[in-house]
């Protein structure tokens, strides 16, 4: 290969700067921060050993002096026989609330929205709620038993249950206390705490109304499903069995592969629209019956405290909400001109119908572009074209469903529900943009 | 139960038009088995508040109290007021009106701490409860007149029965009568069913919408980095990176030592997996006391090999009174090479 004299001479490759050993070290266990500073200094030196070709004052030295990716040998197949994402996104992870929780087991990790795209959550960073821990099931031994008002109990294996006619369908899943930490006033910083116990998957599994026509349920008695898990808390959830019969789904498939331990595998339950809570990991067993349980996520946890002191309780459907995800809280714009504001949207009880823009703290509401498909039960994407020109800015967004429903502001919402309820907040959210462009999690009154 | 009546009618309708056909495809009935009578009892544990599913069985005050100390007062305290795990149980703030009236008048005060028993309107959940995932570290080991004698002892620290009270199947739901809660519940919304009706819904306006734009709430300056350095948990390229809200560091850079490549002294790594697995980690943490003292002050105390046989009997069989009032329970279900990573980590002191 010829070579222009300015493009300096040719040098080997940089995997030969580095030690054999070191190499190794990193084939195997992958870059540590010592091995980091390793290589920094091997790459150092192997710049340095060559000649810099000439850079006028307009040139980008990241297009005219090659960098080392663009002269080496790239790595081999399988190097990652499970792919990783680049080491330049290891911010982007799921992350605890500092304090929310005293065990690790009985706790929540929230997902990184602010830096996600489209309508789907990587299966690694879909968000946690453990109540008891999470487990690892072996799936020749898990079993799903059906039993309560059918003509046979029935039990069927992970085997069978693969056998069996099966749907995939992209639904939301969003914890019944997402944004609880809010009800009073501002408490986290970043959407990831605010809004990050959300999450979409395109599942995979078996109707719970082809098990139920297996199992002969008694049609004149039933309305309410138990489900309950094989993980030692055996979390139980009563289930409306219009919901059930509807679209709800025994699944074992989580965007194209099998459920994550952390989200039930080998088999969870997906009840679209209604509170993850109900969406019982590790099932083991669903039972038919025509009274509701009151477990103890049904009248110690997940019961909405009104200001009369009463508690709703059986609170399930996930009513209409949005968030703008990106410029959102803790993040901050470098330059003033043009951006992109999008975010998520969503309904438990249908479709996204539009989603409205606000810069002005809610004066003025401008419509967005929704981007497709728009799924029943599922996150739309919108975006909104913005110029910012350095001014003071309060970003908000709202919703409307295609039931007709329009997302609430706060305090419409607190005025019938008070600050006390914790679970179903689903108020507008307000990001206010400084003249400096930090972006901050504001309420407003 | 007019509500749940009226949620229970819309159920019905949907099965009408249940959208699976009624004729299952062929062969599919061949899938799955029935379940054996031992099965379906080895599962189905739960527990209704019309009592459908409660084991006979029964239990006293005074031998709840025997069990709790030594199961359950580790997590929720002596008498199921500890805030330091779990929301307290029980802070015997509930009157004698509260049980007469079957409402809980302080729910309507923020400043009063809700406890379970404040909450719970249904004796049956609190029994179902128990049975099925306490305790915390080993669910499912109780027996029914265990979980009689539990309950009782909850029921009694919150003045609901006497110090001689002995709860069984037969005395149920007349204790059940007397919860603090019964007639607090509610289902009075629209959140049950897909179609039920909303309580609040938003303004359609928009152009010059009638609303207040004052900042009335937002995180102090000194609360930022309460959740960690923002600007290490956004992507730290393109247009919206992270703000840097760590003070007294001005860069992302490495430390000195690592930049430089000096010598750097590979810690003894906490065997995490193992810490977790066996459990450990729902009473200790890395630093402080939580239920049991912190990982930082046992291994400062137990710094060196002459201790290691004295901890593997404290892990496996557990003890009490070396750290204080709560007993650490016997921990016999952790594997023994994650036994073996635990105490050699424990005595290995630090660098």
């Amino acid at each position: 290969m010829a070579l222009d004299a300015e493009q300096g001479q040719l040098q080997a490759a940089p995997e030969s700067f580095l030690p054999k050993d070191l190499v190794e070290d990193i084939s195997r266990d992958g870059i540590n921060p010592g091995r980091r500073s390793l290589l920094r200094g091997a790459f150092t030196a192997a710049a340095a050993s060559l000649v810099a070709p000439a850079l006028r004052a307009d040139d980008d030295p990241d297009i005219v002096n090659l960098p080392s990716w663009t002269r080496s040998l790239g790595k081999p197949v399988v190097a990652n026989p499970y792919g990783q994402p680049s080491p330049y996104e290891a911010n982007i992870v799921r992350r605890q609330s500092p304090g929310l929780t005293r065990t690790d087991q009985s706790s929540v990790s929230f997902t990184p929205l602010q830096n996600l795209f489209g309508m789907i959550t990587p299966s690694g960073l879909h968000f946690e709620r453990h109540h008891q821990g999470w487990v690892d099931i072996d799936p020749r031994r898990h079993r799903l038993m059906i039993n309560g008002l059918v003509d046979t109990p029935l039990v069927f294996t992970m085997e069978e249950l693969l056998r069996m006619p099966s749907v995939s369908r992209i639904h939301f899943l969003e914890c019944g206390a997402n944004t609880g930490l809010e009800w009073g006033n501002v408490a986290v910083p970043t959407v990831q705490y605010s809004h990050g116990m959300l999450s979409a998957s395109e599942f995979t599994g078996v109707p719970v109304s082809l098990l139920l026509e297996r199992a002969g349920f008694d049609r004149q008695r039933a309305t309410v499903l138990l489900a309950e898990g094989a993980d030692g808390s055996s979390m139980t959830r009563t289930i409306n069995l219009e919901n059930a019969l509807d679209d709800a789904l025994v699944a074992y498939g989580q965007n194209g592969e099998m459920l994550r331990p952390e989200n039930g595998y080998p088999l969870r339950l997906v009840v679209p629209g209604v509170q993850g809570v109900s969406w019982v990991k590790w099932l083991r067993r669903l039972e038919v019956g025509d009274k509701p349980w009151a477990t103890k996520d049904e009248v110690a946890h997940y019961v909405d405290l009104m200001p009369d002191g009463t508690h709703r309780q059986y609170t399930s459907i996930q009513e209409a909400k949005s968030v703008i995800t990106a410029p959102s809280g803790g993040q901050k714009l470098l330059k003033q001109g043009y951006y992109d504001i999008t975010g998520l949207a969503w309904s438990g009880r249908g479709t996204v119908e539009k989603v409205e823009v606000s810069v002005d703290g809610g004066r003025n509401w401008r419509p967005t572009r929704l981007e497709g498909p728009i799924l029943p039960k599922a996150l739309t994407r919108f975006h909104y074209d913005w110029v910012w020109q350095g001014e003071v800015a309060l970003l908000q967004s709202r919703v409307t469903d295609s039931t007709g429903y329009i997302q609430p502001s706060r305090a419409q919402l607190v005025d019938v529900r008070g600050t006390r309820s914790i679970y179903h907040n689903n108020a507008i959210q307000t990001w206010r943009v400084s003249a400096d462009g930090e972006v901050q999690n504001v309420q407003l009154g | 139960m007019s509500s749940w009546g009226r949620a229970a009618a819309v159920g019905l309708c949907a099965m009408a038009m249940a959208s699976w056909a009624a004729v299952l495809p062929e062969g599919l009935a061949e899938l799955g088995r029935p379940a054996t009578e031992g099965e379906v009892a080895a599962w189905d544990i739960d527990v209704r508040p019309d009592f459908v599913g409660l084991p006979p069985g029964s239990g006293d005050v005074w031998a709840g109290e025997e069990i709790w100390l030594a199961q359950c007062a580790s997590c929720h305290g002596d008498f199921g007021d500890s805030n330091e795990i779990f929301a307290p149980l029980v802070l015997g703030n509930i009157t004698e009106e509260d049980i007469t009236a079957g409402r809980v008048a302080s729910l309507t005060d923020p400043a009063v701490t809700r406890t379970t028993l404040m909450k719970v309107p249904t004796l049956s959940t609190l029994w179902d409860y128990i049975y099925r995932a306490m305790p915390w570290n080993a669910p499912k080991s109780l027996s029914p007149d265990e979980v009689y004698a539990l309950v009782a002892y909850l029921l009694n620290l919150g003045y609901v029965v006497d110090d001689d009270f002995v709860l069984s199947d037969a005395n149920m739901a007349e204790t059940q009568a007397r919860m603090p809660n019964r007639n607090g519940m509610s289902l009075n919304h629209g959140l049950w069913s897909v179609s039920g009706a909303p309580d609040v819904s938003g303004l359609a306006c928009t152009a010059d919408c009638d609303v207040a734009v004052n900042v009335t709430s937002s995180l102090p300056a000194y609360a930022m980095n309460a959740h960690g350095n923002l600007a290490e948990q956004v992507r730290d390229w393109g247009p919206y990176p992270g703000l840097w809200t760590e003070r007294g560091r001005e860069t992302t850079e490495e430390p000195e030592q690592l930049a430089a490549g000096g010598a750097v002294i590979e810690a003894v790594v906490a065997p995490e997996a193992a810490l977790n697995a066996g459990g450990c980690s729902g009473c200790h943490q890395m630093a402080g006391q939580l239920v049991g003292p912190g990982f930082d002050a046992i291994r400062a105390k137990y710094a060196g090999q002459e201790h290691a046989a004295y901890l593997r009997d404290k892990i496996v069989n557990g003890g009490a009174g070396v750290w204080g009032s709560m007993p650490m329970p016997p921990m016999p279900a952790v594997e023994e090479d994650a036994l073996q990573q635990i105490v050699a980590w424990l005595t290995a002191g630090e660098e």
